[in-house]
């Protein structure tokens, strides 16, 4: 295993890069004056909020060049003092390295597009420009996250976001089930806080700072580490949508959909990886926290793709992927070594998942906000581009080459299998395993929607998107299709990022030779996607679901049964104390208060009876004190 | 000498003098002679802000004079960083809660008192109901002020009288039985801590002249058991005040059946002279009785923050609701007092103000609901945000700091206290920081169940916020955000007046465990 350089050293932000502050301000700038000019930005406001990220996108190149050009790509820009309370100092500070300029590139390069779709996607909703004002303040929070230079600033961006992702489920807040799913993100979300929160604490009591070049340098090591490593995987998963907080992803889906695709799959629910891969230091220090990590990965891409197989909504199969697929990162960030796999797998999903979900979106907003695949079918005529757009995020997904996808599950597989002994072959056959089924519903998916018989509902004229939404897709779809080669083309992101997360791993002898994994893993594909199409393809589609099936379908339509747990273990019996404890505040403490006031005045009521004149009693009582202090104060001097 | 304090504790009653002696029928004259007076009091605390030197003495703007001779009872005022940032929040609060209350008594007589127990309304007076807050400004400032014991002793108590006319006359239908409530609860406190301060002067005449100064007092030598007794009687006083559980109950009723603008100082600011209390004299006075006694009150504090949660939750009026938050808020309040870090002691201070300011936007947009529905019922609201988005958003945003969200003040000072807290008793800041998770759903359910899902018929015609609604808000909420990103101003003041506290509670703060000696910052 390499570790990363002993000590890691920040070098001040100067020349172009002295304006990082700017890619945060300019949306953090929009969101406000979106906010505050109320009805008068109606027209020009959704504009400005694409303006505003397109120019982060565009400050966002400026500065990779900058930093591409520098020997200690490591740069940290000091802007003030946040808190400064003894020894508890937190500078409010940005921290640019290879790791998050890639992010920044990620958040306003596909925010920018999705934008520019949602200019088209939102046009006839009459709050339109609120939808673009949260957009902006969501931007601006996730840049906070990926360049804050401290676990407490990255914590402000952390909430941000939540709160960002809680007003876009809920902007349709008058819909009960958008309200109850919003709810439920940023309850999950806080749970994941909690253990965010409580790392950050450790760190303060065990190595007295929480900057990451403080914490990285500390020597942070043994029980310490596995703990705060801990701590701050609580914190991913709930962010993340990993178990065994999984479950408020695929309600989160009651939001407009570009947010769906841009906070709900390319950005936000990767911020749990960012966390894990930003933190290499702590965990690289606790081989358990990494173990942890790998698990809580296998466990959640086997649920994601075992409930993805069951549902008929579009967005809901497509939200159970990203849960799959973000634990498909999970495993990766927790193999020593396989972080930049981790990141390389992040970007391309984040391509070939919004890719997707624009393309769903699209085919909502032609079918008339129908989200059942079930009523769909045969609309590859109808609407080509999006077919086309959603056929090549479906071939990257499955991880067909040369697409995307397949050059980064293919690496996570292989690393999965390169660990050591038992568990080596355990996570990498569940990896393994998942790929076949991802493309099993990936597949069921395609063809419900676009091949087959029409199923529609009636008075449906599906037609193509205008082209303000075509053209983002299109965009989405070129990188769904190149990127995963690009970025690895002579190990290109591997070693760019290799200052944060260390040099990739190269084992001399792999568990099994890459060549056979990689026909092995393209045979589990096909024999997904053939399965698929036995079963939907060559027969007509219900439009109804079938009722006679196996107990695991049943299951996987209900979630698994997590939300029931959750609901007869957390909600119930929390319904329930808390309504004992109000009978308990009403009638225990404040009966016992009035039992007293009883005792002693012979029955409250005739207590508050000698209170109605007000006045005079009031008077009466503080005349009796003043006499009382009076007396004592006399008693005591008397008494010298 | 300085006489500044005193002028700024004099203006408001002052004020209210000229207020009261108004002829009838000039209603709309008093509002703006109050309002004037409030901000005159704004301008003259900045300024006195602005003055404050954080490096310099304990006590500024300092002033005293012989009172009771006979019992070296002094007029003694002054300010350290703690009371000050008190003082100046009560001078935020006092000319928004005016603003804020512009039409709250008109408004009153219309309701009438259905299901009341109190004789059935008459016309209530303006100019009294405007009088009453001027006059309670001027008993906060002064109980903050006050450097003598016994004269922090009289305006602790006289307190109470503004503020039962505020509840009794100006409150909702169970206004009569939360005002005796309230009284009765903070007499009971009040005695106590009357007989702790009694028992003190008797320990300060055997030691030399009788004397009532607070800096005088700290030099005491007192044995264990009298500083407990001494101890336990200002405590149990402050902790009704705070009110910390169990002592909490007369809460949740004076906080519902309050008007508006008494609520919002009730809560904002009459509370907090409980919590300040323990960091101005339970702690300095009786350090070894606050070290023995403070691991019991961190326990009730925990149990306060988690039960204060749950109970709002449970809630079914909305006032109760921000009440029991408030038990909640100062379980957090109580744990940093106790805890005996810097980072805590700061953090509980920060939070008195930063409570003062979301509780009291909370209050004040509930009550501009209430004012619309004529219900204090969450049940009777649907959907609001439809009809009144302005005022949904400023409830999300004031709710968004009870909830301590990262980026809003209230985040700095619960996480100063947790993080503080948890250096020294990390079960009990490991069992707080679950309340983070409650706080989200006490906050969550009420805005969801109140502005969201369909609107009901019964309020489509329900107006939005007014421009004087609004601009009363703003302020607070302009100064959450700002905080929430600079709170620098107000720790700098903060800082030096905790860490001498805690050096005369004889309290060092903890080394990190894992670093041989402090680790290097990267700046």
């Amino acid at each position: 295993m390499t570790l990363l350089a002993e000590k890691v050293t920040y070098v001040p932000a100067t020349g172009t890069l002295s304006a990082l502050w700017l890619l945060l301000a300019l949306p953090a700038a929009g969101a406000a004056i979106l906010l505050l000019t109320g009805k008068r930005s109606e027209k020009w406001g959704p504009y400005l909020a694409c303006a505003m990220t397109g120019l982060s996108f565009v400050l966002g190149v400026v500065f990779f060049f900058a930093l591409k050009g520098l020997t200690n790509r490591s740069v940290d820009q000091h802007l003030f003092s946040w808190i400064s309370v003894g020894r508890f100092q937190v500078p409010a500070g940005l921290l640019y390295d290879p790791l998050s300029a890639t992010f920044v590139l990620l958040i306003t390069g596909v925010g920018f597009l999705i934008h520019v779709y949602s200019l088209g996607y939102m046009d006839h909703d009459p709050r339109k420009k609120t939808f673009f004002a949260y957009l902006n303040l969501f931007i601006a929070a996730m840049l906070l996250l990926v360049l804050g230079n401290s676990f407490l600033a990255l914590y402000v961006g952390w909430e941000g976001v939540g709160l960002a992702s809680y007003l876009l489920i809920a902007f349709w807040y008058f819909k009960p089930e958008a309200a109850t799913a919003a709810k439920k993100a940023f309850i999950a979300n806080r749970v994941g806080d909690l253990g965010l929160s409580l790392a950050i604490m450790v760190m303060f009591a065990a190595l007295g700072t929480t900057t990451y070049a403080g914490v990285f340098n500390s020597g942070v090591a043994g029980g310490t580490a596995t703990a705060i490593g801990l701590l701050l995987l609580l914190g991913a998963c709930g962010k993340s949508g990993q178990f065994p907080l999984q479950t408020w992803l695929p309600d989160a889906m009651e939001g407009p959909t570009p947010v769906s695709a841009l906070i709900h799959a390319a950005t936000m629910v990767t911020a749990g990886v960012y966390l894990i891969a930003r933190s290499t230091p702590i965990f690289q220090a606790s081989p358990d926290a990494q173990t942890v990590v790998t698990i809580i990965g296998a466990i959640t891409l086997v649920i994601g793709c075992v409930i993805g197989c069951a549902y008929d909504d579009i967005k809901k199969v497509l939200a159970y992927s990203t849960v799959s697929q973000i634990g498909y990162m999970f495993l990766a960030v927790g193999i020593p070594g396989a972080g930049a796999i981790a990141i390389l797998h992040l970007l391309t999903h984040g391509f070939f998942k919004a890719c997707m979900f624009l393309s769903a979106g699209s085919v909502m907003h032609a079918m008339g906000d129908q989200v059942d695949m079930r009523r769909f079918g045969g609309l590859r005529k109808y609407m080509p581009i999006t077919f086309g757009c959603f056929l090549t995020g479906y071939l990257a997904i499955i991880g067909l080459p040369p697409f995307a996808g397949f050059f980064s599950k293919d690496k996570i597989i292989e690393a999965a299998y390169d660990l050591h002994g038992t568990r080596g072959w355990i996570l990498g056959t569940v990896a393994l395993l998942g790929a076949g089924i991802t493309a099993f519903y990936m597949t069921r998916l395609m063809v419900m929607t676009f091949l087959g018989e029409k199923r529609w509902t009636e008075g449906q004229h599906p037609h193509e998107s205008p082209s303000v939404m075509t053209a983002p897709m299109v965009l989405l779809a070129i990188g769904s299709a190149v990127s995963g080669g690009l970025l690895v083309l002579g190990g290109a992101l591997q070693n760019w990022l290799a200052p944060t997360l260390g040099p990739q791993v190269e084992v001399g002898a792999h568990t099994i030779s890459p060549t056979v994994l990689t026909l092995l893993t393209l045979l589990v594909v096909a024999g997904g996607a053939a399965g698929a199409w036995f079963t939907y393809g060559t027969k007509p589609v219900l439009t109804t679901p079938p009722v006679a099936v196996t107990p695991l379908t049943v299951a996987a339509r209900k979630n698994l049964y997590f939300d029931a747990l959750n609901e007869s273990l957390l909600m119930r019996p929390g319904q329930y104390l808390t309504r004992f404890l109000v009978w308990v505040d009403n009638r225990g403490i404040d009966g016992a208060v009035h039992a007293l006031a009883a005792g002693i005045g012979g029955g409250s009521g005739r207590l508050r009876r000698t209170q109605t004149g007000f006045v005079r009693s009031y008077a009466l009582s503080m005349f009796g004190g003043a006499l009382l202090v009076v007396f004592a104060l006399l008693a005591v001097r008397l008494g010298q | 000498m300085s006489p500044s304090l005193t002028l700024i504790g004099v203006v408001p009653l002052v004020g209210a003098l000229v207020v009261a002696l108004l002829p009838q029928g000039k209603d709309v004259l008093a509002k703006q002679v109050a309002l004037a007076t409030s901000l005159v009091v704004l301008v003259l605390t900045l300024v006195l802000c602005v003055n404050f030197d954080p490096q310099g003495d304990r006590f500024q703007f300092v002033q005293s004079y012989d009172w009771i001779r006979a019992f070296g009872v002094h007029y003694a005022v002054g300010v350290d960083g703690i009371a000050l940032v008190l003082v100046a929040l009560i001078a935020v609060l006092v000319p928004v809660v005016l603003l804020a209350s512009w039409d709250d008594v008109e408004a009153l007589t219309e309701v009438g008192t259905e299901g009341s127990d109190a004789p059935a309304a008459k016309r209530k007076s303006v100019r009294s109901f405007f009088a009453l807050l001027l006059v309670l400004e001027t008993m906060m400032i002064g109980v903050f002020a006050a450097t003598d014991l016994f004269l922090f002793y009289v305006f602790f108590e006289a307190m109470l009288i503004p503020m039962y006319f505020l509840i009794g006359s100006y409150g909702g239908p169970r206004r009569s039985y939360a005002a005796v409530k309230f009284l009765l609860y903070s007499l009971v406190g009040g005695l106590l801590m009357l007989a702790a301060v009694i028992g003190l002067y008797v320990q300060s005449a055997k030691q030399g002249p009788g004397t009532f100064s607070f800096e005088a007092l700290t030099q005491l030598n007192l044995s264990h058991t009298t500083q407990a007794w001494l101890f336990l009687g200002f405590f149990i006083a402050f902790a009704i005040k705070a009110p910390l559980f169990p002592f909490h109950t007369w809460l949740p009723d004076a906080g519902a059946e309050a008007p508006t603008g008494g609520a919002v100082l009730l809560v904002g600011v009459l509370d907090k002279v409980g919590t300040f209390g323990f960091l101005r004299y339970c702690l300095p006075l009786f350090p070894w009785a606050a070290r023995e006694f403070a691991p019991y009150v961190i326990a009730l504090s925990v149990i306060g923050v988690i039960y204060g949660a749950l109970l709002a939750m449970g809630q079914k009026d909305l006032k109760r609701l921000v009440s029991y938050t408030s038990v909640a808020h100062f379980g957090f309040i109580g744990m940093g007092c106790f805890a005996f870090t810097t980072q805590a002691g700061t953090g509980a201070v920060l939070y008195m103000v930063n409570h003062g300011l979301s509780t009291g936007a909370l209050f004040m947009v509930i009550g501009f609901l209430i004012n619309r529905g004529r219900s204090r019922f969450i049940s009777d609201y649907s959907g609001i945000a439809k009809v009144a988005p302005t005022l949904a958003a400023l409830f999300f945003v004031s709710g968004l700091s009870s909830l301590a969200l990262p980026g809003l003040s209230t985040f700095i000072s619960e996480f100063l206290v947790l993080v503080g807290t948890f250096e020294r008793y990390t079960v009990a800041a490991v069992v707080a920081t679950t309340g983070i998770i409650l706080a989200a759903l006490y906050i969550l359910l009420a805005y969801q169940r109140t502005m969201q899902g369909a609107l009901s018929s019964a309020h489509a015609a329900l107006k939005d916020l007014s421009g004087r609604e609004v601009a009363a808000l703003a302020p607070l909420i302009a100064l959450m955000i700002l905080l929430g990103f600079y709170p620098k101003p107000v720790t700098d003041i903060i800082n030096p007046a905790v860490k001498v506290t805690m050096q005369e509670v004889g309290a060092q703060d903890p080394a990190p465990t894992d670093v041989a000696k402090p680790a290097a910052e990267s700046k």
